[in-house]
């Protein structure tokens, strides 16, 4: 009725012109994509002029890409809860819980006579099983996301300390150090690991029914129910999937560390919500893109990186991370703002 | 009714409101008289809320000037607008659903000394203008979210009244109301002009306006195209005219002369019931038959058909189509099964208003375009744009948003959806609702080409006459049960109203 026609009218606006042509840009994928590649070469001449060849250096760029590969896993997963309409902030603690577990098995259990790839499979395990157990309570159990994730990242980093018992675990399988820390056409598996991961997401994002009941869930819960798609299911489906993403990542993190520890992972929910945010998916979810997500953990990990080169101290990181977040959300905010006005 | 006099309380003369690209108001002439009833009227994208956003304080015109009170005014805020007196009551109601009756009517303007919010004080105030509005027994202290729409409706009145208002502006005031909550709402408005109120109605109900409104300003594409009928002198068929540029009244699709005898039976409700709400509701539907629900709003209508999708988890009784039940509380098994719901809440229930028409085409059939869960894109738009171009949706483009569409379009996507997955039951929830004159006529007939392919079709609506035109077969509810049945042709207008209301015919 008139409410509709109000929107029926903007919504015709909106596809005229744009009075800030920029804005208009950046309000598509595409455009929004485009600018993040901008900031992040901004962001790359900041740091030549600062540090010159410490930072232009091939070393320091795959010591930025190495950083960003661990945490990159995990957004990817995030990427999807949060187009889904979800959240988790367990996928630091998870991460802790699937190194301690994986190790122990690789420690206790008879020690150098097992395959390395039950390690793998120990991991991607509990990732999935918390993710499961995440999903469950928010589908089924209608917890909110928030408080779902918040018990799990405190139960899930307890059990890690009850199994380590909060000491490191420290492990020696040469297989899996083999192939999990060495160089493919001179660039870390742990790199090509990231890459495959994105591009299985953005196929699975773009391509697959799974990414499409991923966006109906996320954009319009109600109308994806009445439509027939089993939403509950498919909130559980993606919780799973970012556990699992989380468990490659505590896979990643053994093998860079040589170690299993319940301080793993701390922290990683923080970065992997602010690459997913910075890269333009919407928090409110039903919108995003995994192009924007790599470029988002990208830039976070060189601003880290130029940080570091200049000898600033975390707290200082710390106190730039969080404004960089919130003047994404504001941006994000601003752009979102004629989609949904009234 | 008030005859106008020499000076108008509300003067807008050419005004024009331009937003990027397009000119929403293109010269816009109203004038409003104290104390009266003045119906604003015009197709959706005629231009009726932009011209009250820019009454209201909410848009700046562009061009054009505003009279109030024999000054010109420039209504710059919408705190400015309430100062002068103009109050908007917008059709999604803008209450605190967790605050109570007294502080929703204060809010902003709270009653206090000296800091101190002074409760009694207020209570008591809102107390008088709850009785002014024949509405003495909402409490001041109830919480709004508790309320009945109509109620919540009230209390924005009274908020309104808080104000001083002189004009007061009624977006779709009846949208949320059953048949006995407007008739009190138009005494209301009575009462208010009486004391010398103005009013400035919106609605797409063509009957309302006779009984409320003295005067009628038609709007099409942003141009005044008639000011100042006197609702009297003004027939309906002259009024549909202006608003359309053509003279049509919603034109029924003719029903097939043996509509019961066509098909086996599809869709079969034995003794379905839900705690609180209904019992005992049996209903059979045949393949190429459309069987209508009519009913008051909150006469469980909606929840029926809800509990029939398994949109909510029946407490007894079976749903069966085809003769295989399906799963209580499960609205993937009914889909499944071949049941469709174009839900009644359009844009919040039905569709991703971000996302390309194709999309939401495709959306319940997805596996039937993927192979290991891999989509084929081409063959989705393909198939869509068929759909589209048979449905004739406007403009085309199935990669367009869904939101970029009108309230029919949009109501045809959703209908798109159900063809596509070939279903046998197609269950309708206000179809028209929010889709304008012109388009409706079409919906009418693509549910009944619908039925002629076969499907069996559940219509619910507020509007009897939607009912009776459009249905075989018309069922009537009251207070979670169905009081009547009967063919649509046995029953006429008057009689639905008497049931829905009454529970019986009279004698």
């Amino acid at each position: 009725m008139s409410q509709d026609s109000v929107r029926v009218e903007e919504a015709a606006l909106e596809t005229e012109r744009e009075p800030n042509p920029l804005l208009a840009v950046l309000r598509t994928s595409v455009g929004r994509n485009a600018g993040l590649v901008i900031a992040l070469l901004l962001i790359c001449v900041v740091g030549a002029i600062l540090s010159g060849d410490r930072f232009t250096s091939t070393d320091n760029a795959l010591t930025i890409l190495r950083l960003a590969a661990t945490i990159g896993v995990i957004s990817i997963g995030m990427t999807f809860v949060i187009i889904g309409g979800g959240f988790d902030l367990s996928v630091g603690a998870i991460v802790a819980l699937s190194s301690v577990w994986c190790t122990t098995v690789a420690t206790q259990t008879m020690a150098n006579d097992i395959h390395w790839i039950w390690m793998v499979a120990v991991a991607l395990l509990v990732g999935a099983a918390c993710g499961l157990i995440n999903g469950l309570l928010v589908a089924y159990g209608k917890v909110v996301p928030f408080i779902a994730t918040l018990a799990m990242l405190v139960s899930a980093r307890g059990l890690a300390e009850i199994i380590s018992d909060k000491k490191t675990q420290i492990v020696d399988v040469q297989g899996f150090e083999d192939f999990f820390d060495k160089d493919v056409v001179g660039i870390d598996i742990q790199i090509w690991l990231f890459a495959l991961v994105s591009i299985v997401g953005w196929i699975l994002l773009n391509r697959t029914t799974f990414g499409r009941r991923t966006v109906a869930v996320g954009g319009n819960l109600e109308a994806a129910r009445l439509a027939g798609i089993n939403v509950k299911r498919h909130t559980v489906y993606l919780y799973v999937l970012v556990g699992v993403c989380c468990a490659i990542a505590a896979l990643m993190l053994v093998a860079k560390t040589h170690t299993g520890s319940s301080t793993h992972g701390t922290g990683y929910e923080l970065d992997a919500i602010a690459a997913v945010v910075i890269g333009g998916t919407l928090l409110s979810g039903g919108r995003g893109t995994i192009v924007g997500t790599v470029l988002g953990v990208l830039i976070f990990q060189t601003l880290t990186n130029i940080f570091i080169l200049n000898n600033r101290s975390f707290s200082e990181q710390s106190l730039f991370k969080g404004v960089i977040i919130v003047a994404a959300v504001l941006l994000q905010q601003r752009l979102a703002s004629r989609n949904s006005s009234t | 009714m008030t005859e106008p006099t020499t000076q108008p309380l509300l003067q807008m003369t050419g005004i024009v409101k331009e937003f990027p690209g397009v000119r929403a108001l293109d010269g816009v002439d109203l004038d409003v008289q104290a104390g009266e009833v003045h119906c604003l009227l015009g197709q959706n994208g005629a231009g009726k809320s932009t011209l009250i956003k820019v009454l209201s304080g909410f848009h700046q015109p562009d061009d054009g000037t505003i009279t109030w009170d024999g000054k010109g005014v420039s209504f710059s805020t919408p705190a400015k607008a309430i100062e002068h007196g103009v109050t908007t009551i917008y059709q999604e109601l803008d209450l605190v659903p967790h605050l109570d009756v007294t502080e929703n009517v204060y809010l902003g303007h709270e009653v206090s000394r000296a800091g101190f919010s002074q409760r009694g004080q207020a209570r008591k105030q809102v107390r008088e203008l709850l009785a002014r509005l024949g509405h003495a027994e909402i409490s001041p202290t109830r919480i709004v979210g508790d309320l009945s729409p109509a109620n919540q409706q009230m209390v924005s009145m009274a908020r309104a009244l808080s104000h001083d208002t002189r004009l007061l502006v009624l977006d779709e005031p009846s949208a949320v109301l059953d048949q006995q909550e407007v008739d009190n709402l138009f005494r209301v408005i009575r009462g208010l002009t009486a004391e010398g109120v103005a009013v400035v109605y919106i609605s797409h109900r063509l009957e309302e306006i006779r009984q409320i409104g003295d005067r009628i300003t038609v709007l099409k594409d942003g141009r005044t195209v008639a000011t100042g009928l006197e609702v009297a002198d003004t027939p309906t068929a002259d009024l549909i005219k202006l608003m359309t540029g053509r003279s049509i009244e919603y034109a029924f699709p003719p029903r097939p002369e043996t509509a019961r005898d066509r098909g086996d039976s599809v869709l079969e409700v034995r003794d379905l019931g839900l705690a609180g709400v209904f019992t005992g509701v049996d209903l059979t539907v045949h393949a190429g038959e459309i069987v209508g629900l009519a009913g008051l709003v909150g006469a469980g209508r909606s929840e029926i058909i809800e509990t029939i999708y398994g949109a909510r988890r029946a407490t007894a009784g079976t749903v069966s189509v085809d003769g295989k039940p399906l799963r209580r509380g499960s609205v993937t098994s009914a889909v499944r099964a071949g049941v469709g719901l174009a839900p009644e809440e359009r844009k919040s229930q039905g569709l991703l208003l971000d996302e390309a028409v194709y999309r939401n085409i495709t959306m319940s059939s997805m596996t039937r375009f993927s192979r290991f869960g891999f989509l084929d894109r081409g063959e989705e738009r393909r198939q869509a744009a068929e759909l589209t171009t048979s449905l004739d949706v406007r403009p085309d483009g199935v990669t367009r948003a869904v939101r970029t569409l009108s309230g029919g379009n949009q109501q045809k996507i959703v209908l798109a959806r159900w063809l596509l997955r070939d279903c046998r039951v197609l269950i309708l929830d206000e179809p028209t609702r929010g889709v304008d004159v012109g388009a409706r006529s079409e919906i009418y007939q693509l549910v009944r080409s619908l039925a002629d392919r076969g499907v069996a079709v559940v219509v619910v609506s507020s509007e009897i006459e939607e009912v009776l035109g459009l249905a075989d077969r018309v069922l009537v509810v009251r207070e979670g049960e169905v009081v009547h049945e009967s063919a649509a042709t046995e029953i006429d207008e008057a009689t639905v109203l008497d049931l829905v209301m009454e529970g019986k015919v009279p004698a």
